[in-house]
């Protein structure tokens, strides 16, 4: 049967991992990724997914660096997101060593850049990655751009179906309202997704305890729940989180 | 030393960290020439086959850079092959991915998309049922996860060939096919983790076998 993922996630900024609390404010240095990557796949991770925040062309050469060191040492699925605007930036990622390329700003300003890079390197390296922010006095959710500053007015799962037709592989779906809180995951938005689109979806936002996970891949129907701060701090485990589910009866490896 | 062939669609530096990780040395080979060149040397042991992207896509640059007649050549011989992922459909005698497409037809069987009622694609980690013993699968286990990323899959005609099997809703999904030295998995070794590493050092270890009965043959 097929198991419910649970998947580290670490932002990288010219070559070191850092946390936000919240989107945009106060960063924690959170240490060197290979290292964290070979611990988290040690622990049972069941994919990892690393995110560039460099703004700088060095800082992206220095990423590039990162995930060429990370992928020669890990032996499960990388996934690598941040500025992800092109095919050509799709490709160099791959070409470092990612086994999937997320894409966000990119993707919703030029949606045929999903189109072209499925078809360029098969729908499953290519991840959308979607932030949603709930509008309280629309009542929808929102999808978000440039790292949660941008309101875009477009509709999260109109723009979720669209991105699964033009070939996404993938949906990795962060609630910007839970996100760095920890008070858990965005249950209802990310149910509404999961069953909107017929490709996989990791729940993102909001991870705090192991309970939080059990109820968004059960309650919320995600297929894999990503977690970054909740496991570099060591507050929780990656095995502990998967043994809980275990004795919850939520398949996992 | 492995030959990774890269009929050019696809990336290889995950399959050759998989394989440098397990201790084993590979050479990509894009062209056919680069392959008369090679397989001459003693050191050369085993072919991988790997793929990510369309079938018919593969069929057709296997051919255009001169790749087919190597495959072909491997599996005479009886060199070590692996197929992984679209490269284990290739070894199957026919796809429907994007139109009906001829494959290597080494092992019967055709290549089809999943149906209604699962997620598509099957993607995440899934376990295995070993169905038949061979080197390949030395020690791999009932219920043994692997990572899988595939929307079509083999529908065999012939029960012999099957190794190993994922259940994916309705489907019996082939996992692990064989025959002979033929081998494929349906499956991504070198991202399976563990289990992954232990069929790379397996296949390795088939590899180190037939060279090593190929040189006791020529120094007789």
């Amino acid at each position: 049967m097929l198991t419910k993922r649970i998947i580290p996630c670490f932002d990288v900024l010219d070559g070191r991992v850092v946390k936000h609390v919240g989107f945009l404010e106060n960063r924690r240095d959170a240490g060197d990724p290979v290292a964290l990557a070979e611990r988290y796949c040690a622990e049972g991770a069941d994919e990892l997914v690393l995110l560039d925040i460099s703004a700088s062309e060095d800082g992206r050469l220095a990423t590039q660096r990162v995930v060429a060191a990370v992928a020669e040492r890990v032996n499960i699925p990388f996934t690598v997101g941040g500025g992800v605007s092109t095919v050509d930036d799709v490709r160099a990622l791959l070409l470092a060593g990612a086994d999937k390329v997320s894409m966000n700003t990119g993707a919703v300003r030029n949606p045929q850049l999903i189109k072209e890079a499925a078809h360029r390197f098969g729908e499953q390296c290519v991840v959308v990655a979607i932030d949603a922010k709930l509008n309280e006095s629309m009542a929808q959710y929102e999808v978000m751009i440039k790292g949660g500053k941008v309101s875009t007015g477009m509709e999260v799962i109109q723009w979720a179906k669209r991105a699964a037709e033009l070939g996404a592989g993938e949906i990795l779906l962060t609630s910007f309202r839970q996100d760095g809180t920890r008070a858990g995951f965005d249950v209802t938005l990310t149910r509404l997704v999961a069953e909107a689109v017929r490709v996989p979806v990791i729940a993102s936002g909001g991870a705090g305890r192991k309970e939080h996970f059990y109820e968004v891949l059960t309650e919320g129907k995600a297929d894999a729940a990503l977690a970054a701060s909740v496991f570099h701090f060591a507050e929780t485990s990656v095995g502990q989180v998967k043994a809980y589910l275990r004795q919850k009866g939520v398949p996992v490896r | 030393m492995i030959v990774v062939l890269d009929p050019g669609i696809g990336n290889l530096s995950s399959v050759r960290s998989g394989f440098a990780r397990a201790g084993e040395e590979t050479v990509v080979v894009a062209r056919g020439e680069q392959w008369t060149a090679l397989a001459g040397r003693g050191d050369v042991c085993g072919v991988v086959l790997p793929g990510v992207g369309a079938f018919g896509d593969a069929m057709f640059q296997l051919r255009a850079s001169g790749l087919l007649p190597v495959v072909r050549e491997v599996v005479r011989e009886g060199r070590p092959l692996l197929g992984i992922c679209l490269g284990m459909q290739l070894l199957f005698g026919v796809s429907e991915e994007h139109g009906m497409h001829v494959g290597l037809g080494v092992i019967p069987g055709k290549v089809v998309r999943f149906g209604q009622g699962v997620k598509v694609p099957h993607m995440g980690w899934n376990d295995l049922t070993v169905v038949r013993p061979h080197p390949l699968t030395e020690g791999v286990r009932r219920g043994d996860y692997v990572y899988f990323v595939h929307s079509y899959y083999a529908v065999m005609q012939a029960e012999e060939h099957l190794l190993a099997a994922a259940t994916y809703g309705r489907y019996t999904v082939p996992a692990v096919v064989a025959k002979g030295a033929v081998c494929g998995t349906q499956f991504h070794p070198e991202k399976s983790g563990p289990v992954g590493e232990r069929i790379l050092r397996n296949f390795i270890a088939m590899c180190h076998a037939w060279q090593a009965q190929e040189g006791e043959k020529s120094g007789v």
